[in-house]
């Protein structure tokens, strides 16, 4: 008797395959007792392009773009690992300043990807102008790749062997504005976070994932971490100019949805710590930014990169050709979703739906408020003021509480 | 590294055919069918390995599955590799170890038709439910189609 027989008898709520929480076609159908869910089935497919097959058709620069078009919020995470499973094949070294400009475009790429799920986050709890404000954060960041890479997404900086495009000098301050602009803004949000008792008593507890579910799937990344599990490609296998620098891998103990939130915000931190470093690295001097590679002898390679949402995985084949025999990718979201079967069983249909959004805890309302007064044309509070007042606001319901 | 490979040989032993150190964190070993239960069980409980995912391969002679862990302190990928019969590609699921490997266990008997006996959900998991027997779209044949 098969699952699908199993809960024939059971009242199935189902998530999908289009769905507001959702922001690809995906199908969750939730078995629920009463209000409780018993059992949950993942149905995917429905965006499946077969990326694997097209790319045994393509050469091997070809595909550098082809997996940059796997994701569309991290996309450089695709060819960061192609990349690296092509070197660990070639067994090559990439010269020093294309490994820090590697490393600046993915610390980006994960600030920008971690402040949209913040965004969204916020507006799954029905916190709609955390929306506005964390996407409205997120948009000097994609004006920074526009600077450096042309575009604001698909940057198609990697290729074989290094990146295609030097950062320019001259660019280098404004991006340095952008993050010292970013940093203030991001440690509001977090305070915020940490502080909130509403988002405390509505995510604390919820969706709890322990160590043995994260090594039983395999989760990866904020998933993992949240639960203490202190995996992080860019520390344990190091690659690109992660080991050059000093940064921190984030991890929380209780695993709930609070501290998934918790762990990314912080990781923004580190990110900017890291793009900052790398930038002091680069600055004022030259240097090669590709190494030469002709062909792909016949052989096998993996690269792993450390994408915003856990560990990207590549394994490639190659007969001596000039296109893959066989390219295996596995993306982080693969191991990550099926934790729901761990995380959702037992808890409230409500719940569930807070789990599977990936909810992430935001802030309230008071903080984007300036007052005016109108007849001088005054601004009689500022925004520091509003975030004061909002903190001690908070600290007071906590006491009541 | 040279304690990953000590510590394999000495738990696995003569079950290990062949090892391949492509470099100190990528090491490739060739297990007969037979073996893979019971070395993936070593590896994953005892050895406490990360479980990273499953390829299916189809090669001209054979299929082969490569099974990926990773030793996180020691950042070093064990690929365990072992080769299936051409004309009827089998071999155990492994889902009663490693809970999570039973989607990608679906997406190889798929895509690519290898059958996982003992897998407690053998089902469509990318395609859809009514889709035609026998056809494998991610073997090489299908490009002549």
């Amino acid at each position: 008797m098969n699952n699908k027989q199993q809960n024939t008898k059971k009242v199935v709520v189902p998530i999908g395959p289009y769905h507001p929480l959702l922001e690809e076609p995906e199908f969750f159908a939730l078995y629920c007792e009463g209000e409780k869910v018993v059992d949950v089935e993942w149905q995917a497919g429905y965006n499946h392009r077969g990326i694997e097959k097209l790319s045994e058709s393509k050469h091997w620069d070809q595909v550098t773009f082809l997996v940059e078009r796997i994701c569309g919020i991290c996309s450089t995470s695709h060819p960061f690992a192609y990349c690296n499973a092509i070197e660990d094949l070639l067994g090559i070294t990439v010269p020093e300043r294309a490994r820090y400009i590697r490393s600046i475009i993915g610390e980006l790429e994960r600030l920008h990807s971690h402040l949209l799920w913040v965004g969204l986050a916020g507006h799954f709890l029905g916190y709609n102008t955390v929306f506005m404000w964390a996407w409205k954060y997120r948009e000097p960041v994609l004006d920074i790749f526009e600077i450096i890479t042309g575009n604001r997404n698909h940057y198609a900086m990697f290729k074989i062997g290094g990146v295609r495009r030097d950062i320019e000098n001259e660019d280098i301050p404004k991006i340095r504005k952008v993050l010292g602009e970013l940093k203030g803004k991001i440690e509001m949000l977090t305070g915020a976070v940490l502080d909130d008792p509403v988002l405390a008593a509505r995510l604390k507890g919820v969706g709890v994932l322990t160590k043995e579910h994260i090594k039983n799937f395999g989760a990866v990344g904020p998933v993992a971490r949240a639960s203490g599990v202190d995996i992080d490609v860019r520390k344990d296998d190091p690659y690109a100019a992660y080991p050059l620098v000093e940064w921190k891998v984030i991890t929380t103990e209780n695993g709930d949805v609070f501290d998934k939130a918790v762990v990314r915000l912080l990781e923004c931190f580190e990110s900017m710590k890291i793009i900052s470093q790398c930038l002091d690295a680069i600055e004022g001097k030259k240097g090669e930014i590709q190494a030469e590679v002709r062909e792909v002898p016949s052989g096998e390679g993996i690269g792993r990169h450390e994408a915003p949402r856990g560990e990207c995985f590549h394994y490639i084949r190659s007969d001596g050709t000039n296109r893959p025999t066989r390219h295996k990718i596995r993306a982080p979201s693969y191991v990550n979703i099926p934790t729901f079967k761990a995380s959702c069983i037992g808890q409230t249909i409500a719940d569930v739906a807070i789990i599977l959004a990936g909810v992430d805890p935001c802030y309230c309302c008071t903080e984007r408020v300036a007052v005016y007064d109108v007849e001088k044309k005054k601004k009689l509070h500022n925004f520091k003021y509003l975030v004061e007042k909002s903190k001690e606001k908070t600290e007071k319901i906590r006491k009541e509480i | 590294m040279k304690d990953i490979i000590g510590i394999l040989k000495e738990n696995l032993g003569d079950r290990i055919k062949e090892i391949k150190i492509h470099n100190n964190r990528r090491i490739y070993l060739t297990i007969e069918k037979k073996d893979i239960k019971d070395c993936t069980k070593i590896i994953f409980k005892d050895l406490n390995a990360r479980y990273i995912i499953a390829s299916g391969i189809e090669n001209f002679d054979s299929f082969e599955v490569l099974y990926h862990f990773g030793f996180d302190k020691e950042g070093t990928v064990v690929s365990i590799r072992t080769y299936l019969d051409k004309e009827k590609p089998e071999i155990e699921s492994l889902t009663d170890i490693i809970p999570g490997i039973s989607y990608i266990e679906r997406e190889m008997w798929e895509l690519l038709g290898i059958n996982f006996t003992g897998h407690p959900q053998l089902e469509h998991f990318l395609l859809r439910d009514d889709w035609e027997k026998g056809n494998y779209p991610l073997r090489k044949e299908t490009y002549e189609q």
